[in-house]
């Protein structure tokens, strides 16, 4: 099998934290602190975790909108973890990105119009007539009149929005869009469109996408395999049956217990989790998990636990679970 | 506290490094150079000058000249004038107390009306004396302070007579207190007006600001009367940022004081910084300018402390 | 410099709605949109040379003559036609000025603001040493250091009053810049420059052009004090400054030769102001300060 599309190896991404006066190094904020990930032709990888997990900040390190302080990123083959400015360029048509608030993802200054044309215009592609027509055919690709162009981005609903920032994702022919919770803003009967819009378009041009969501419902719809983190690691990655139905690390269970049951009648147990989400400034020692963890042992103070293949294409990160 | 102090003061460093970087700059920029004095003076040869460029060493690399003057500068030595030859910081220092004089009688009618009127028109908010009060400011800063001064002095000096037009004392009454004090009204009205009118609208807004917090309402619940929550709870809280002001106003108090000092011939700095002006006093000038920098720079670094003594979170920040 | 221009059309509306109700502002406007006329077309208006000599008729009177309605200076021109020519000279230093200011101010700020680290700290303590000098002093010192022509003076009152803009600027970009559209262009690869100018810059406009009104107000000021020094604009070109430092010495017999240029400067300044204070209020709402 040829390589994956991205392959992230030991993705670290390191915040210091800064003394108020002299701007002394007093501590690092691990944001993103060891993630494996890969993402095939085609497919979609959900990540999913509570807000502060680290879910977001991985996204960005991978488009390279935030500097990785560590591990690899290879994209195509290719490894992109490095790249300054210019070697990233030829990378930028290849990946893009759908933000999660449609208000503060387009510059309210511009036209729709210009908004869609600037990836052409950065890439000098194709000439000032033709950029028009390609405005057009990106509008309508995204279910939008053509006249929406001359529009300023205010004059749309979240939806609209929404539609015309996947429109400029879409406009370089990417390979991967990363979806940074890209329908959480948005009213629930939109939620669908959006998202059927999206598995269209994956169908229509074999995209992949990386899916940042919290939300399991969505994440149940659109991913084809979904990763958990939690305090900025990877603690299961699974297929989506797979993680619904055979989860295996006691955060991913406690998770997915927490989903209202679609089934009424079909009632799992309530696991409800102790305290809180440590400050990724200072992590427990050993499993990030181990303090709130039902079952921890000494061991996971100690000790933090590698990544295990259980099952095809299932791997769990916890000293608890046996193959 | 003390760590507090000695870091704003570390802070103040790099701006007195800036100040007198510019003011350096800026006597390399005249005309002539520092040298300018010579090279306008028919009698001296060109050779002439060229040994006393060896003298002053200004044939050295510039930044050699720099550390130089800047450390002439630091220990006092700021140069002579070109007229007369006296120590320049002396000079300076001569026409400081009628400056100082100037601004403190200013500042202070200004801080107790402006504040009284801010005051005022934050507590009867929207009220016809808080649009008038808030427009007359907006009108006072529109002013050109060298016509209102015109003015006063038309008013005032030459249909009036009730005042004199220009200088410090009577000839023959020097040291007259009371010929003193007729002859600061005049200037004193003149720079107070735009600093009132910018105390009014800062005081104004600070005030507003201060007692929407719950603090206040607490004080108000606790039934305290009105004039004690303005003095004990609003006035603590709403001095930090008029003592900012204070600081950040420097700069603009000796620009007035300079136009003020002009139209009154009122021999304080920024007379003698015109004179020099148009004697082409390079040495003054550039002493005049390091002065006010070095003044202002100060003056910021007292007005930030004594907030942090108001305000002990100033300190943690 | 049109921001107008960029905001969509419904903006306008809500903008245009709140600036009407700030009667102050309008009156501004008014007196602006006056100015402005009669600046451009003083050569119209004015009854004849402003540089024209009439020793035979010194100091006439205002409304005495109706071939000289604001009567004569002490070398018998015509003081209408010097007020609206030395309008002219003074509102031409104030847009330049004003120009030269926004320019330098946007740029530093906006390069402070967008790329941070040294070059943030180097740059705002630069502003800060700036603004440590009395505006006055400097203006005067280099004023006196190159030779007084229109453009001369514009670039000095222009560089030497930039600091604020450049602070307004930074602090506007330091918030712009962390909202996601600056993300989605920087994933699409564009360039630093592009961000800055293309993307940041017009969402900037608002407290610019604010800034920018202000500006004219003070530079019409600056020109004034320097001229009325003698550092600024020469004679025989009239300008309100000089005017004023030519009546000064009458000024006990002759009043309304110094009164005259001294309401035309104050008139002009109160315009900008009050038109400035309306475009805060109504374009920034944050920046509200008065009823």
């Amino acid at each position: 099998m040829a390589e994956a599309l991205l392959k992230v190896a030991g993705l670290e991404v390191h915040f210091p934290l800064r003394s108020p006066f002299l701007q002394r190094r007093i501590g690092t904020v691990r944001a993103v602190d060891g993630v494996d990930l890969e993402v095939a032709r085609g497919e979609t990888l959900a990540i999913v975790g509570e807000s502060g997990c680290g879910k977001t900040t991985t996204g960005k390190a991978i488009l390279r909108l935030i500097d990785p302080t560590g591990g690899s990123i290879r994209f195509g083959g290719q490894e992109i973890a490095q790249h300054g400015t210019a070697a990233l360029a030829p990378f930028r048509r290849r990946m893009q990105i759908v933000f999660q608030d449609p208000y503060a993802s387009l510059n309210p200054r511009m036209t729709v119009g210009s908004i869609l044309a600037a990836p052409f215009e950065i890439h000098r592609i194709g000439q000032a007539r033709d950029r028009a027509e390609r405005v057009a055919g990106l509008l309508r690709t995204v279910g939008l009149p053509p006249e929406a162009a001359r529009r300023y981005p205010h004059e749309f609903s979240g939806g609209q929005r929404q539609r015309i920032g996947i429109a400029r994702a879409l406009a370089l022919e990417p390979e991967l869009i990363i979806g940074d919770e890209p329908v959480s803003a948005l009213d629930v009967s939109i939620q669908a469109q959006i998202i059927n819009l999206m598995k269209r378009l994956q169908a229509e041009r074999g995209l992949a996408y990386i899916m940042i969501s919290h939300n399991l419902a969505v994440v149940s719809h659109v991913a084809d395999r979904v990763a958990v983190m939690y305090l900025g690691r990877v603690v299961e990655t699974a297929p989506r049956e797979q993680l619904f139905f055979n989860a295996q690390h006691p955060y991913t269970q406690a998770l997915l217990s927490a989903v209202p049951e679609p089934v009424p009648g079909r009632r799992r147990s309530r696991q409800v989790l102790q305290g809180d989400v440590p400050s990724p400034a200072r992590p427990p020692k050993g499993c990030h998990f181990h303090p709130r963890c039902p079952i921890a042992q000494a061991r996971c103070a100690e000790e933090a636990p590698a990544s295990r293949i259980i099952a095809p294409g299932h791997a769990v990160a916890c000293h608890m679970v046996t193959p | 506290m003390i760590g507090f102090v000695g870091w704003r003061l570390l802070q103040a460093v790099p701006l007195l490094i800036g100040v007198s970087l510019i003011g350096f700059g800026l006597m390399h920029l005249a005309p002539g150079g520092p040298l300018a004095v010579y090279t306008l003076n028919p009698t001296i040869q060109v050779q002439d000058i060229e040994r006393i460029k060896v003298i002053f060493g200004l044939d050295q690399p510039i930044h050699v000249q720099y550390v130089k003057w800047a450390t002439g500068m630091v220990s006092g030595h700021w140069g002579y004038t070109f007229f007369g030859g006296r120590p320049v910081l002396e000079v300076i220092l001569e026409r400081l107390p009628a400056t100082l004089l100037l601004m403190g009688s200013a500042l202070s009618v200004a801080i107790i009306l402006g504040l009284s009127i801010g005051v005022l028109g934050a507590v009867k908010r929207y009220s016809v004396f808080d649009v008038l009060a808030t427009t007359g400011a907006l009108f006072a800063l529109s002013f050109p302070t060298f016509w209102f001064g015109l003015m006063a002095i038309f008013v005032f000096a030459i249909e009036l007579r009730w005042l004199p037009s220009g200088g410090m004392w009577e000839l023959g009454e020097e040291g007259s207190i009371l010929s003193l004090i007729r002859h600061l009204v005049l200037p004193t009205m003149v720079l107070a007006l735009v600093i009132t009118a910018t105390w009014s609208r800062y005081s104004r807004s600070a005030f507003l600001e201060v007692m929407q917090q719950d603090f206040m309402r607490t004080a108000r619940a606790k039934g305290e009367p009105p004039a004690a929550r303005l003095l004990r709870h609003a006035l603590p809280n709403a001095a930090k940022p008029l003592i900012a002001l204070l600081g950040v106003e420097l700069p603009f108090l000796f620009s007035g004081a300079l136009v003020t000092e002009t139209i009154f011939g009122w021999p304080g700095m920024g007379r003698l910084f015109v004179d020099a002006l148009n004697m082409k006093e390079y040495p003054v000038l550039m002493g005049l300018m390091m002065f006010t920098g070095i003044f202002v720079v100060v003056g910021n670094l007292l007005a930030d402390i004594a907030i942090a003594a108001i305000d002990p979170r100033v300190r943690l920040r | 410099m049109s921001a107008t221009a960029a905001l969509p059309e419904s903006q306008i509306g809500r903008v245009w709605t709140r600036f009407r109700r700030h009667r102050l502002a309008l009156a501004g406007a008014a007196v602006v949109a006056l100015l402005l006329a009669s600046a451009l077309f003083a050569p119209v208006f004015a009854p004849q040379d402003p540089t024209l000599l009439d020793t035979a008729l010194r100091f006439r009177a205002p409304f005495a003559d109706w071939a000289h309605p604001l009567g004569t200076d002490e070398l018998g021109r015509d003081t209408l036609s010097r007020l609206l020519h030395g309008g002219r000279v003074s509102l031409t230093v104030g847009l330049v000025a004003m120009v030269t200011t926004v320019a330098t101010g946007a740029l530093i700020g906006i390069t402070a603001g967008f790329l941070g680290g040294w070059i943030d700290t180097l740059l705002m303590r630069f502003v800060d040493t700036m603004l440590c000098f009395p505006q006055v002093f400097l203006l005067l010192v280099v004023a006196a250091f190159v030779p007084p022509t229109l453009l001369s003076i514009s670039l000095v009152i222009g560089l030497t009053s930039w600091m604020e803009v450049s602070r307004i600027v930074r602090a506007e970009i330091l918030h712009l810049k962390e909202q996601d559209f600056v993300a989605a262009a920087r994933a699409l690869g564009a360039s630093r420059a592009r961000i800055m100018f293309r993307e940041l810059l017009p969402n900037a406009a608002a407290p610019i052009l604010v800034a920018a009104t202000l500006k004219v107000a003070s530079a019409v000021l600056m020109e004034s004090y320097i001229s009325y020094l003698g550092y600024g604009v020469q004679p025989p070109l009239a300008s309100w400054g000089n005017m004023l430092t030519n009546a000064q010495g009458y000024f006990d017999t002759v009043p309304w030769l110094a009164i005259l240029p001294g309401a035309a400067i104050t008139l002009t300044v109160m315009g900008f102001n009050f038109l400035g204070d309306g475009l805060r209020d109504a374009l920034d709402p944050r920046l509200r300060m008065d009823p």
